[in-house]
């Protein structure tokens, strides 16, 4: 990432003050948010934090209660017709044309964006090729795999070459293999200089595929960064993992000279440390089970969803 | 914003595509339907009724018919396939991700609801003229008829299914407002025959009077100015007072 380039050039979207209201409930409440060129941020958040509302308002068919949000420096509120016209959206729910082949559905797509047929033949050529969809070229969307539907969806929302790519919850559902080869298509999209902006609830795919995360609960972004700054920023570097009662958490705990933040979930203790190993000591010779199982790695994006969104669960330092 | 004319007809193109696919399936039951009527209506029922209207029966059911299978032909299309295109494909949400606008969208079903009304709605016509049942050249202003009661019923259809919040409420829709329409338009017995004056009143408001009564008009080749007028301003009027209702409503159902 330059983010010194980034900062001076103009960003792709600019939000402030977003707010939406539906009825009696706050789905966004009062977020600001800067997607500079080039990147790839994501959104990460719990079920109904408000991801989906941000980007619906984001290319302009949701309407902010209050707030301004400027997509490619222009006010979406006046121009969603050309601002739609340069990003390309891949929605949380497929919707494809089922009789029709994938061919025929990008094709109708990019009529959408009211291409001409010669760049038509062109772009559906590249689109099938580009997400490996020549194998099902010419069959029903009905009889394709999630996998292939899932790609499909995609390609459409390519069809104009956006310069922003807006993907909510692209990979939700598929294979490992079939996520893998996605992540590498937002990479390639990416390196070409596209914007991409994804929710999701893999932290491992964010923590991957995005150079900047945002999360989100209760429609407030409370957390941002590079996802390394990020885990460096909230966690300590080494997480722990076990299996104990709370009394026996008390008794294996007792009298740790180290600061220490806990979570728990259940019968799960997660520990979050700066040095693994004098604390996995410190159990170790106080516990009576000799084989008691304890996972040592490195703290992930994942630990600081859980430790900052995690209200069911409880926490301490 | 307002409609714009390209990106509705590329929801109309998206239609027509589908339709591509199997048009000749979807075509071929239409051009039995109006021979089953005509054939069981001129060889049977007709033998019975010598005349009504003052003419054969088969030749007075001929106009209405005409404008029936019209308004089957945009009222299928915006009942059940435009509420399986809002709520389960998400067609429009998928639209509305491109230039595409709520007013688009809108603009491009009522074409495309037009354009199978002509469908149905022509070649039921057709066979009538292969009959013999329509005399040329004048009865072919019954064209134009049958569009207009394609836009009449592609209004009306799709001011309720964009108010609708459950597929169950179409087939009230068919039984309890297309079907008694069907039989007390105008269509099978001539209304003014058989109604007292207050009940007269009362059929004008049924929506398909009017369009029948000008195919019948255009059929029989002579029409009163007034009650020309008066049938044209009802389907107009109509029209555009519910597709500014379904307007609201679409731009409800898609925007938030
Ligand atoms: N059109 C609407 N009318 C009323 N409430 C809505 C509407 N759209 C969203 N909401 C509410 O707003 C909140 C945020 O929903 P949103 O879909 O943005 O969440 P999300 O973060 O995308 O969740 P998920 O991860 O489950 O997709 C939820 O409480 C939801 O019920
Ligand atoms: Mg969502």
């Amino acid at each position: 990432m330059h983010l010194a380039n980034d900062q001076l050039a103009e960003p792709v979207i600019a939000i402030r003050g977003l707010y939406k209201r539906f009825g009696d409930r706050v789905a966004v409440d009062g977020i600001d948010l800067t997607v500079p060129k080039g990147i790839c941020y994501g959104l990460l958040g719990p079920n109904g934090a408000g991801k989906t509302t941000t980007l619906r308002m984001i290319y302009g068919v949701t309407f902010p209660t209050s707030g301004r949000i400027e997509v490619f420096g222009l006010d979406i509120a006046q121009h969603r017709r050309s601002i739609r016209n340069r990003l390309g959206v891949t929605l949380q729910d497929n919707s494809l044309i089922e009789p029709l082949t994938p061919e025929e559905n990008l094709r109708v797509f990019a009529r959408y964006h009211l291409m001409d047929e010669a760049d038509i033949n062109q772009r559906v050529d590249e689109l099938i090729e580009f997400l490996e969809l020549s194998s099902h070229r010419d069959v029903p969307v009905r009889d394709l795999s999630g996998g292939f539907q899932r790609r499909l969806a995609i390609a459409l929302s390519l069809v104009n070459r956006p310069e922003l790519i807006v993907l909510d919850e692209p990979t939700t559902g598929l294979d490992p293999a079939v996520r893998l080869a996605l992540w590498s298509r937002v990479r390639a999209l990416r390196n070409e200089g596209a914007t991409v902006l994804l929710t999701t609830h893999y932290m491992d795919e964010a923590e991957r595929l995005c150079d900047r995360v945002g999360i989100i609960t209760d429609g407030k972004l409370i957390a941002e960064g590079a996802p390394r700054t990020l885990i460096a920023e909230t966690l300590a570097q080494d997480t722990i993992e076990l299996d104990c009662s709370p009394q026996e958490e008390a008794r294996l705990l007792d009298g740790l000279s180290m600061r220490v933040h806990r979570l728990r979930a259940g019968e799960r203790l997660m520990l979050h440390v700066d040095h693994s190993v004098a604390l996995i000591d410190h159990i170790r010779s106080r516990s009576t089970d000799d084989e008691l199982h304890i996972i040592a790695r490195p703290t992930t994006l994942e630990d600081v969803f859980l430790a900052l969104t995690g209200t069911s669960l409880e926490l301490g330092e | 914003m307002s409609v714009s004319p390209r990106h509705a007809l590329a929801v109309w193109c998206r239609n027509a595509s589908m339709y591509s696919r199997t048009w000749k399936w979807n075509l071929l039951p239409n051009f039995f339907e109006p021979v089953f009527y005509l054939t069981a209506v001129g060889i049977g029922v007709g033998a019975y009724i010598q005349e009504m209207g003052g003419m054969p029966y088969v030749a007075f059911l001929a106009p209405g018919l005409v404008c029936v299978s019209a308004m089957n032909g945009a009222s299928f299309e915006v009942t059940y396939n435009v509420y399986v295109r809002l709520t389960f494909e998400k067609s429009y949400d998928a639209m509305l991700t491109t230039p595409i606008e709520p007013d688009d969208v809108l603009a491009g079903e009522i074409l495309w609801a037009l354009t199978r009304a002509s469908i149905y709605g022509g070649s039921f016509f057709l066979i009538v003229v292969a009959f013999g049942l329509a005399p040329l050249p004048h009865s072919l202003l019954a064209i134009p008829v049958l569009m207009l009661t394609g836009l009449l019923f592609a209004s009306i259809g799709m001011a309720f299914s964009v108010n609708v919040y459950t597929i169950d409420y179409f087939s009230f829709y068919f039984t309890l407002f297309l079907t008694p329409l069907f039989l007390f338009s105008d269509v099978f017995f001539p209304l003014d025959e058989r109604l007292t004056p207050i009940w007269q009143w009362v059929a004008e408001c049924l929506p398909l009077l009017h369009p029948v009564r000008l195919a019948r008009a255009a059929f029989s080749g002579n029409a009163s100015l007034p009650l020309v007028t008066w049938d044209l301003t009802y389907i107009v009027g109509l029209s555009t007072l519910l597709l500014a209702i379904a307007r609201r409503g679409i731009r409800r159902r898609l925007t938030s």
